[in-house]
């Protein structure tokens, strides 16, 4: 059947089986394949994806089901060459060893930055427990979500009323 | 992991919804958030003809104060439930215990309703129902009933539901009074199946215990409302001697299986320990209500 969703920015449409789920679409229709497969049975959040802004698992749901709605993947994370806050964050920090749990932990940060914008370690962790980092390299990546947070609060106040994201520049610098 | 192949509708309203139930129920698989059910597809235990999304029902996600009850829509999520005012006022127990549900990224689509309509005993929402007393809302074409929750888990990942009935909102009783519960679940790490968990919920009238209701989860074929411990709490005063006896008749109530998650002798144990706890912490929430 026939599905139509916004990915990253643009509509997109495909023709898929009612079984097929949202990580194998956007893998294999769409070519997006920084959304990873990990254990595929909804335990170890490398899939994640945003849904209407909110963390989901894509091995566990359908494509069918994500008709008309908005998904971001890692891929829409960057703003042309420039680096998000949480990408350039996970940079600085070294937020990754392997890397394979990275995107779903940087959608996860982006998430709980957009609600909440200077989260404590607790609420940090709280919001990654859905998360498993194979390499179990937890620290950095709290870091590098506080890392992403404080980036965002000074962008925000050098460019009032410019979104967040869109002022920081690369992370390399 | 593809599930095998099914047909896929997705009425918009629950008219639409009822009628393709009253034709193809016993064939399809009615879907909500997906959470417990996609996994079982994938595994394929289930293998439906049909799969009847819900979710694009209108106004089946409110969280709303009614008379004496708050209902929750079908579509009510988790993580809705965690953060919701009216069940904050009226049940502070259900945002306890949504919190233990799963982890944060499933409880964005898994419902309430979902979950228990799925059965598995190991599902803490049941416990939550059966102690605070919740009633289960299903339609079908023919009309609507009202089933109580000790009325309406059956058995392992089966209800009282027939094939052509959908749940459209479960009624929890507004606290009245001194109330107060608590959810304590032992899980090996987020996201987990319990090991075993307990719900509890207190309603004071003085010094004593006006009413009392305790939920177990995963230490039966269901979940399990521990009766015989609420009656025994019914009309006494909290002392440490009636909670610890109460505590032993729900712990007798229940009954694990040996497992990877521990001995039925240490599960039983873990649901006798909880339940003290449990009330005692309903207890001093009670009073403090009001105070």
């Amino acid at each position: 059947m026939k599905v139509t969703m916004n990915v990253n920015g643009a509509a997109r449409t495909g023709d898929v089986e009612p079984r097929v789920l949202l990580v194998d679409f956007l893998r294999t229709n769409l070519r997006l394949t920084g959304t990873h497969i990990g254990c595929d049975t909804s335990s170890c959040g490398v899939c994640t994806v945003l849904v209407d802004g909110e963390p989901v698992k894509s091995c566990t749901m359908l494509a069918v089901q994500a008709t008309d709605r908005s998904i971001t993947t890692v891929e829409g994370l960057a703003q042309g060459a420039n680096l998000s806050a949480i990408q350039a964050g996970f940079h600085e920090e070294h937020g990754l060893q392997c890397g394979f749990c990275t995107p779903g932990m940087m959608l996860v940060g982006t998430s709980l930055l957009d609600r909440n914008p200077n989260p404590t370690e607790e609420e940090i962790r709280w919001a990654i427990s859905g998360n498993i980092c194979r390499c179990t390299g937890y620290m950095n990546i709290v870091k590098a979500i506080q890392h992403a947070a404080k980036a965002r609060a000074a962008a925000a106040a050098d460019k009032p009323g410019v979104p967040a994201a869109a002022g920081v520049a690369g992370g390399g610098e | 992991m593809f599930p095998a192949a099914f047909d896929y509708r997705a009425p918009t309203s629950l008219d639409e919804a009822l009628s393709i139930l009253k034709q193809h129920g016993d064939e399809a698989k009615v879907m909500a958030g997906g959470q417990s059910l996609i996994p079982l597809l994938k595994l394929r235990f289930s293998r439906p003809e049909l799969v009847v999304d819900i979710a694009r029902i209108p106004d089946m996600n409110a969280i709303k104060r009614d008379d004496g009850h708050v209902a929750i829509g079908a579509l009510a999520r988790h993580v809705d439930i965690e953060h919701s005012k009216e069940l904050a006022a009226a049940a502070p127990m259900m945002l306890e215990a949504a919190r233990w549900i799963a982890d944060p990224l499933v409880r964005n689509r898994g419902t309430l309703v979902g979950s228990i309509c799925h059965a598995d005993p190991a599902g803490d929402w049941g416990s939550v129902l059966l102690a605070l007393g919740g009633d289960v809302v299903a339609r079908s074409e023919s009309g609507e009933r009202v089933i109580h929750a000790p009325d309406f888990f059956k058995g392992p990942f089966e209800t009282a539901l027939k094939p052509d009935e959908v749940v459209t909102e479960v009624r929890i009783p507004a606290a009245a009074g001194h109330s107060g519960g608590a959810y304590l679940k032992l899980e090996r790490r987020v996201g987990d199946f319990a090991t075993a968990a307990v719900a509890v919920q207190v309603m004071l009238e003085g010094d004593r215990i006006e009413t009392a209701g305790i939920g177990l989860t995963a230490v039966g074929p269901h979940n399990i409302k521990a009766t015989h411990a609420e009656q025994h709490l019914r009309g006494k005063a909290p002392t440490d001697e009636v909670i610890a006896e109460a505590a032993r008749m729900a712990a007798d109530a229940a009954e694990p299986k040996d497992d990877v998650r521990g001995s039925a002798a240490y599960k039983k144990d873990v649901v006798r320990v909880f339940v003290q706890r449990g009330l005692k912490s309903a207890v001093a929430r009670a009073k403090e209500v009001g105070a």
